[in-house]
């Protein structure tokens, strides 16, 4: 609570404490007045000051001058119901001003607690970095490192600026900035990223990147901007609150002046005019639209903060608001829906055991670099013997033939099979092929092709489940292996064979469906296609600057199930909207109702004021929680 | 010419009120209040003495909100 909090707060038990104890003092007459405006006083003095300036600036609508009005004509009422021998009724004004500024406290508790909670859940901000100077370990700011310098990360600490591990393994808590609960484990030349917790050993990283460029800053300052980017909704109430203030105050006037006027021309009663103005008072009660003012943005603040929490970067309220309508989502196959690296997944046919077979072909495959030869040592994963292979010869697109152990071994397609009169097993897999023949004995072949992801098909299945009528699949790739993929998954729909220019036109096609369109890529190559979607969703994009400028949601890691968990938060969010502004709206024009016909009292309009805006400020604290969704 | 202020603001509707004023104030070409973090982000038309606008700023600010703050 800061100063002006604590003020405000004794006011409020002052004011009450008098309030009650007036209730049974048994006073009559100007004396009672005159008590009842101590704790009048005392707790509205501040709001008759600002709506003193409020006059002076020419500002009708300054909520302070409404309610100073709103209860001072309460009280000129009640001494006008005492001059004709009615006992005035005081405690409502007192009442009403109490409870605003209760209103007011709560709300002004409530926002900075709710900032500050929700900036400590992001706060990942390094506070030093150790450095090693002249054998000494020293503290310095992030912001004095300069790329190159090593620094020192203990067991416990935050990873100030990202590098790369040369000394020193252990395992990292990235929960922070992936929402990943499992740790990381990291050894020497692995790249470390900061925000993430060294769990255990001891590292010396050489920085990679100044601190203002980190991951942890950029993280940072992206969530941090993301609440100025208003979305449809808060601007909608922030034009509502332009009209609705004014259009509460004129009928109002109305209410206080044509009802009366109406009963003594036309319909021959009496005026009753302090009836009518007690209702155009109730009215000015009702005029803050401080409930939606205050709950939309802080829903969209505190939704952004919960996602952020579970690894995904919205960078604003209007594509979480966007997000939350998206029909189509558009995937990108490689490195999204796939893992993008190519692994031995099967081997058939095989007549020696499985092992020797990718052995004698990671051995013909040694020399290589192609990404084949790769996967094929890492599924041997075994130290190769290299003085076993003599007379590597590359059949230059086909394959390749050498000697291994003396014996003549082949490895290759099938045109090179067929070259040597060997007759290969055809396969039915998709990917690559390798076949094998020693001296000439076909022996059988492996299969290499992209892995789908472990996730990808849940994925897909929870985002048909949250309403997501159309998925395609866009790929560069090959038709059946794009078919193959999008059987296994469950895609209805895909375009195969495309080149990145396609790419953006075919997502142009789709957005013209009229359908809010989501594009969700790795951010390699498909920067385009990323910013042109309604929505676009970058995967693992740590360390991408491409991909987290163009998308409008970075996923942290490159787990597809984030695309569900974006999409569900975002429902979640303008769910919470949609109910704060119906609830704060619905309230408040019963309340006028019920208030122009005379049904509801001052007491009810200060409950439709300040209860509402209360009830709203801590639905929107549901966007916060964004597990198990 | 875009620049950063740390603000405090206690409600949300004076939060607005102080963006509009901001973005009628002479010189400036830009401003938005975010009443989350508490900031406000100003962009200038160039050739303008910053501190002098932002001066006014919070001039006019004040006749809005009274008990606004921009720590220029």
């Amino acid at each position: 609570m800061n100063k002006k909090q604590k003020k405000t707060l004794i006011k409020i038990i002052i004011a009450s404490i008098l309030l009650i104890g007036l209730y049974f003092i048994p006073i009559k007459g100007m004396i009672r007045f005159f008590a009842y405006m101590i704790p009048y006083y005392i707790i509205g003095n501040d709001i008759i000051k600002k709506a003193y300036k409020g006059i002076i600036n020419l500002k009708p609508f300054d909520e302070s001058l409404l309610m100073a009005v709103a209860t001072l004509g309460a009280i000129i009422l009640a001494i006008y119901n005492e001059a004709h021998g009615q006992a005035g009724d005081y405690v409502e004004a007192i009442a009403v001003m109490l409870f605003y500024q209760i209103g007011e406290f709560f709300q002004s508790i409530a926002v900075a607690k709710s900032r500050k909670n929700i900036a400590e859940l992001m706060d990942i901000r390094p506070d030093y970095a150790n450095i090693e100077i002249n054998g000494q370990i020293q503290k310095i700011n992030p912001d004095e490192v300069k790329i190159g310098d090593v620094i020192i990360v203990t067991a416990g600490e935050k990873v100030p600026l990202d590098g790369i591990i040369i000394e020193g393994s252990s395992s990292l808590n990235t929960s922070a900035l992936t929402g990943e609960s499992i740790p990381r484990a990291v050894n020497v030349n692995d790249e470390i990223i900061s925000g993430s917790i060294n769990l255990n050993g001891l590292l010396k990283v050489k920085v990679t990147k100044s601190f203002g460029d980190s991951t942890v800053s950029k993280v940072l300052e992206l969530v941090e901007n993301a609440s100025s980017k208003k979305s449809k909704s808060e601007n909608f109430i922030t034009k509502f609150a332009r009209v609705y203030t004014p259009f509460v105050v004129f009928s109002a006037l109305a209410l206080a002046i044509f009802p009366p006027v109406i009963r003594v021309l036309f319909l021959d009663m009496p005026a009753q005019w302090s009836i009518w103005i007690y209702r155009a008072l109730t009215f000015l009660v009702i005029s803050c639209p401080c409930a939606l003012v205050v709950s939309i943005p802080l829903t969209f603040f505190a939704g952004i903060g919960g996602a952020s929490r579970a690894g995904i970067l919205i960078k604003g309220s209007n594509y979480l608001e966007t997000l939350s309508k998206v029909k189509t989502i558009v995937f990108d196959k490689t490195g999204t829906l796939t893992k993008g690296i190519f692994e031995v997944n099967a081997i058939h046919h095989n007549k020696i055991e499985e092992e020797k077979l990718i052995e004698y072909a990671a051995l013909a495959e040694s020399a290589s670099t192609h990404p084949i030869a790769v996967s094929l040592k890492k599924a041997y994963n075994k130290k190769l013997d290299l003085s076993r292979v003599k007379d590597i010869q590359e059949i230059s697109g086909n394959g390749i033939i050498a000697q291994i152990d003396g014996s003549e071994v082949i490895a290759g397609n099938e045109k090179i099979m067929e070259k040597y009169g060997i007759e290969p097993i055809k396969c039915h897999s998709m990917g690559t092929i390798i076949h094998v023949a020693i001296n000439k004995d076909y022996m059988g072949h492996i299969v290499i092709s992209d892995v789908i992801k472990p996730e990808s098909e849940s994925a897909i299945e929870e985002l048909k489940k949250s309403g997501i009528k159309n998925l395609i699949m866009l790929t560069g790739d090959l038709k059946n292996v794009a078919q193959e993929v999008a059987q296994k998954l469950k895609i209805e729909k895909f375009y195969a064979e495309l080149l990145p220019n396609d790419k953006l036109k075919k997502v142009e096609e789709i957005i013209n469906n009229k359908n809010i369109t989501a594009f969700a890529g790795d951010g390699i190559n498909d920067a385009p296609v990323l910013s042109r979607a309604d929505i676009g969703i970058a995967m693992g994009a740590m360390g991408s600057d491409a991909a987290i400028e163009a998308a409008d949601v970075v996923l942290m890691d490159d787990n597809p199930l984030k695309i569900a968990s974006a999409i569900k938060i975002s429902k979640k969010c303008l769910n919470i909207v949609k109910q704060n502004i119906l609830f704060a709206l619905g309230v408040k024009f019963i309340c006028l109702i019920l208030g122009a016909i005379g049904i509801a009292n001052m007491w009810a309009a200060v409950f439709a004021d300040v209860g509402v805006m209360i009830i709203c400020i801590l639905n929107s604290f549901r966007a916060l929680f964004t597990k198990n969704l | 010419m875009k620049k950063s202020y740390k603000i405090e603001v206690d409600c949300a509707n004076c939060a607005n009120l102080m963006e509009e004023t901001a973005k009628k104030t002479k010189g400036v070409k830009n401003a938005v209040v975010n009443f989350m973090m508490q900031k406000m982000d100003v962009e200038f038309f160039d050739n303008t003495d910053e501190a002098s606008v932002m001066k006014e700023v919070l001039k006019n600010c004040k006749k809005v909100e009274e008990d606004c703050e921009i720590y220029i």
